[in-house]
């Protein structure tokens, strides 16, 4: 049970829901929005997160959507993971979303949640990292176009009363060839100790990674090595281990050496996947 | 009803519609309990992670303790109190398939789920949905083989009703 009440709040539109949350705060209310909902309530059932209100972005149809036009692929942040696991438009997305969590979850975890979650790991952003896709925010009146690595560096950089729409993928990256992998301590479905997403474009590799350290992230000089010349790809690899942005975690999930050990692998294992591809 | 708090909603809950008053913090598993009486879906973990709180949400399974009732409104809700009689409740049985029983109720919803979309499912599939759904007594086995001996009985039967 959720210890304590609040507003519900469905708008139909995007300037809806910026007036809502404007209106709402301008009240002395706090607020939050709201996607799939699973965070917010393990949170507010432990009494770790309040709020007045929360505002339902399910209704908005920019943000439900799943589509194409010509230059991208169009994901609504309120789209949930299983619904993108299935839509396919960008496969490395798709594989990479349908390891997170388990299946009846992912009828619930939205995108939108899964990037502007408090869990660090993050795991969807891993493959818009490696597209170097563009984010649709609702900002102010209106809503802006960034680039993910301006939005995302290690977490989600949106103000208050801000949302993300929808996260544009180009599809000159959509169908590369790519790599999804993760590995967990013991099941399949459990928080990663290492999770890459990587796709192959004019012969170099992108990567991105989560569970190693304390946030996801896609990082110049670890790609560098992976793609550096004459070396093989376990040299590679365990060159771009060692440049990490900031050292592994070592806690109860994983000690730091393990987590180096199943990265380097990881790694290697990337590599030969699209050097063979 | 509808103030700040609280809200009358419209529910179709096995086919019937529900008018209920709900507190906008309320989860569905708590709604589907306490208010309407309906105890099939059981309260684990309250928190995603066990699946003995299963319903259907317009064919798709859900958790119902991570879902606010209010977010219920125009959809539809099975639980396992509208799928009596389903050959799936009798695999169950003749597979002995329940043990100390918390789950079962969890664990036939999302096989119904999976059985309307994946009619014919492959083991891989089965084990992807049922990953969701936690058993202490550990019976997954027989509760795999239930589901994927309804599968093949619709199969041979040309139908898709699980």
């Amino acid at each position: 049970m959720i210890p304590f009440d609040f507003e519900y709040c469905k708008p139909a539109t995007v300037g809806e829901a910026l007036k809502t949350f404007r209106d709402l705060q301008a009240a002395g209310k706090r607020v939050c929005y709201y996607g799939g909902g699973t965070e917010f309530i393990s949170l507010a059932r432990l009494g770790s997160v309040t709020t007045a209100a929360v505002i339902d972005l399910k209704g908005i149809p920019e943000c439900l959507t799943l589509s194409e036009n010509d230059q991208h692929v169009l994901i609504g942040a309120a789209a949930s993971l299983t619904q993108i696991a299935e839509y396919r438009a960008y496969p490395l997305l798709s594989d990479h979303c349908r390891r997170i969590a388990d299946h009846t979850s992912r009828n619930r975890i939205t995108i939108g949640g899964n990037l502007a979650g408090v869990i660090e790991y993050r795991e969807a952003v891993l493959p818009l990292l490696v597209s170097d896709a563009q984010v649709v925010v609702a900002r102010g009146e209106g809503m802006e176009t960034v680039s993910i690595h301006d939005i995302f560096k290690g977490t989600l950089l949106i103000g208050a009363g801000e949302f993300i729409i929808q996260l544009l993928v180009p599809r000159s990256e959509a169908n590369l060839p790519y790599v999804s992998l993760k590995k967990t301590r013991h099941s399949k479905v459990d928080y990663p100790l290492v999770s890459i997403a990587a796709s192959k474009k004019d012969g170099r590799i992108r990567l991105a990674v989560s569970g190693v350290c304390r946030y996801p992230f896609r990082y110049p000089p670890l790609e560098d090595e992976v793609n550096a010349a004459n070396r093989s790809p376990l040299e590679r690899a365990e060159r771009a281990a060692a440049r990490l942005p900031e050292p592994a975690v070592n806690d109860a999930f994983g000690s730091r050496d393990y987590r180096l050990f199943l990265l380097r692998h990881a790694i290697a294992d990337t590599i030969r996947q699209l050097e063979g591809a | 009803m509808n103030n700040s708090a609280m809200s009358t909603v419209e529910l179709d809950v096995n086919g019937k519609r529900k008018a209920v008053v709900v507190r906008h913090a309320d989860t569905l598993l708590d709604v589907l309990r306490v208010k309407l009486g309906l105890t099939g879906a059981k309260p684990g973990c309250g928190n995603g992670d066990c699946g003995a709180c299963a319903v259907l949400v317009d064919d798709e399974p859900m958790h119902s303790c991570h879902m606010l009732a209010v977010e219920a409104a125009g959809k539809r809700v099975t639980t396992i109190e509208g799928l009596q009689g389903t050959a799936l409740q009798q695999a169950f049985v003749d597979h002995w398939a329940v043990q100390c029983g918390y789950c079962t109720s969890g664990m036939i919803v999302a096989s119904h789920g999976l059985l309307l979309r994946h009619p014919n499912p492959d083991e891989a599939t089965v084990n992807e949905w049922l990953s969701s759904n936690l058993c202490r007594c550990t019976g997954y086995e027989e509760i795999k083989q239930a589901v994927l001996s309804v599968a093949r009985s619709v199969g041979q039967a040309g139908g898709t009703t699980p």
